[in-house]
């Protein structure tokens, strides 16, 4: 933190300057306590029983909503595949995000270049991303499906069948997001100190060994930064899985989020969807801060060694 | 490296045409969609040689679709339109409330500065739908519903905390000492944040600025919640413009093609500050 500016400046008008930071983010936090209000009615909604086609039937019924989802195979669907979607995106774009940054660490012309193209996808709305793959694997004039027929595999139905449709939609978050970590690790990469792998060039370490021992090592608070912002964004999907599949076919796809918007329109069901994304929040919350915990432990470890 | 062999070289080399391929190859097919009438799309095998036409384009601009049943009108442009200014208008709301807040955390210790300025970065961990859904009911009690004010709101869920976080950390970044001496100088604190500190973080208010608009234009389930086809961004509208006119395989291409073009544009432009930003602020943090 930097030093107080109130204490350090002789400044004539000392009363104003005092009130100065609450001045400065106030318009900020109100726009937000804007926002927090309807968070609170979340966890109200959640406590009741409440359904927009049935007013007459609300009611405060405590955590009756939160105990009927234990028994209940549809939520366990919903929290299977949520996961499995976490970790599978997750842990493949962090793997293939980092071989291409180390791919690409080195400054050229060429690397450069490739860095900038292959924040495309990126730059593409995950939904609009979604529709492009949804074209593209049509069974009747998708390009992919004809490339898979050339191939021999005739009756893969990529996101139309449920044994493939994880799979597919998957393969479009990956496609999306893995720049993001390789952006993200390209420019930690780069700015690591040289010193350590002089040395280790000096000493004729293998290359492997610098690479387990000191590159991973020192990148690691940048993996986690990436790593967290996917899982954040990745447990809470909607925009690819909505507009490819509508959390189908049948519920196989069914994620937090595209189950809760499904409850609150289709079904109308405004407390069980409150009460799904609020366990949702709880499972966020705690994922993040066992993350930002391993965060700082991993950047004090790189500290040391830089 | 001086110990790179042929093998390896050719190696890496085919490592990363593959992943180019693999990242490029479905934006330069849906390129080319849209360049193509509904039979070369429609035919098998799929070709990419045929003759360009930009028939696709002109019915989007135009808001008339020809199809074989009829003529359909569509507010392709007006999604548009809807999506720079809510993008637009978002961000520079954000930054006008955003800047001088990360200038507060940065600069100034007060008394629940820290939990503020968590509260704000918070908003990030909350499924959106968590706020949203509530939020459609107040807004229908309170007349925000379908309305560009009420979208902009709630977008500041997306530009505020990114903004905040980015630029704070800018400022940090900058010495003290230089607005102090400005300010011994007799000059007033108005004057030292416009004069000195806004403009040695210009390079993060930029990238920060850059990010929030790209995730604002991406945004897609604020406005699938909140706006009816009057106030829909392109990500949304272009959707139900394909239920609309479902066989209209090209113009699908077309719109998808137009509506990230904006965002591609700005972010090609800006790619220098995006990494600068990002390699600052957010990750050194």
């Amino acid at each position: 933190m930097t030093a107080d500016v109130v204490e350090t400046v002789p400044v004539p008008r000392r009363r104003r300057t005092r009130l100065l930071p609450y001045l400065l983010s106030l318009p900020a936090l109100i726009v937000c306590i804007g926002i927090l209000v309807p968070f609170v009615t979340a966890i109200y909604y959640s406590l009741l029983r409440y359904r927009l086609n049935m007013p007459m039937m609300k009611g405060f019924i405590w955590f009756q909503n939160y105990i009927g989802f234990a028994s209940d195979p549809e939520f366990w669907n919903t929290v299977r595949v949520s996961l499995l979607y976490t970790a599978l995106t997750v842990g493949v774009e962090v793997l293939l995000g980092l071989a291409i940054a180390v791919l690409l660490q080195r400054q050229t012309r060429f690397n450069n270049l490739a860095s900038v193209l292959l924040l495309l996808p990126l730059m593409t709305a995950p939904a609009l991303a979604a529709l492009m793959w949804k074209l593209m694997t049509n069974p009747g004039f998708g390009i992919l499906s004809y490339l898979l027929q050339l191939l021999g595999i005739t009756n893969f139905k990529w996101a139309s069948d449920p044994s493939s449709a994880l799979f597919t939609v998957v393969l479009v978050d990956v496609w999306v997001y893995t720049p993001f970590i390789m952006i993200l690790l390209l420019a930690g990469l780069r700015s690591l100190p040289r010193q350590p792998f002089e040395a280790a060039a000096l000493d004729g370490v293998p290359r492997r060994f610098v690479f387990f021992r000191i590159t991973l090592p020192m990148l690691a608070p940048y993996l986690m930064t990436a790593a967290l912002f996917r899982l954040l964004d990745s447990i809470q999907q909607f925009d690819i899985i909505y507009s490819m599949t509508q959390g189908g076919p049948g519920n196989t796809l069914l994620v937090f989020q595209v189950r809760a918007y499904l409850d609150f329109y289709q079904y109308t069901n405004v407390a069980k969807s409150a009460a799904l994304l609020m366990i949702l929040w709880a499972i966020t919350y705690i994922l993040s801060n066992i993350f930002v915990k391993q965060h700082l432990k991993l950047r004090e470890r790189a500290r040391g060694l830089a | 490296m001086e110990h790179t062999s042929t093998l390896e070289k050719a190696l890496r080399g085919t490592l990363i045409t593959l992943i180019l391929v693999f990242f490029l190859f479905p934006i330069l097919w849906i390129f080319l969609m849209s360049f193509q009438t509904n039979e070369d799309i429609l035919r098998i095998p799929p070709s990419p040689f045929f003759t360009p036409t930009l028939s696709n384009y002109q019915a989007l601009i135009t808001g008339k679709l020809v199809s074989t049943a009829g003529t359909l009108d569509i507010a392709f442009m007006r999604n548009l339109w809807n999506s720079v200014l809510l993008s637009g208008v978002s961000v520079a709301v954000a930054l006008v409330l955003g800047v001088p807040a990360a200038y507060a955390f940065a600069r100034y210790k007060f008394p629940l500065s820290e939990d503020i300025a968590f509260t704000l970065l918070s908003f990030r961990f909350a499924p959106p739908l968590l706020v949203l859904l509530p939020l459609t009911l107040y807004y229908q009690q309170i007349g925000l519903t379908d309305t560009y004010v009420g979208l902009i709101w709630v977008y500041q869920l997306i530009a505020l905390p990114l903004i905040l976080w980015i630029v704070r950390g800018y400022f940090e970044d900058i010495s003290p000492d230089i607005e102090s001496a400005y300010r011994i100088a007799g000059h007033s604190w108005l004057k030292t944040f416009a004069r000195i500190a806004v403009p040695l973080a210009g390079p993060g208010i930029a990238a920060a600025g850059l990010l929030a608009f790209i995730f604002c234009w991406n945004n897609f389930v604020f406005a699938l919640v909140l706006a009816s086809a009057e106030k829909q961004p392109v990500t949304v509208g272009s959707l139900a413009f394909v239920t609309a006119s479902g066989i209209q395989y090209g113009q699908i291409a077309a719109a998808i093609v137009l509506s990230i073009t904006p965002t591609l544009a700005i972010a090609l432009w800006a790619q220098r500050y995006l990494v600068e930003g990002l390699s600052l602020g957010a990750v050194k943090g």
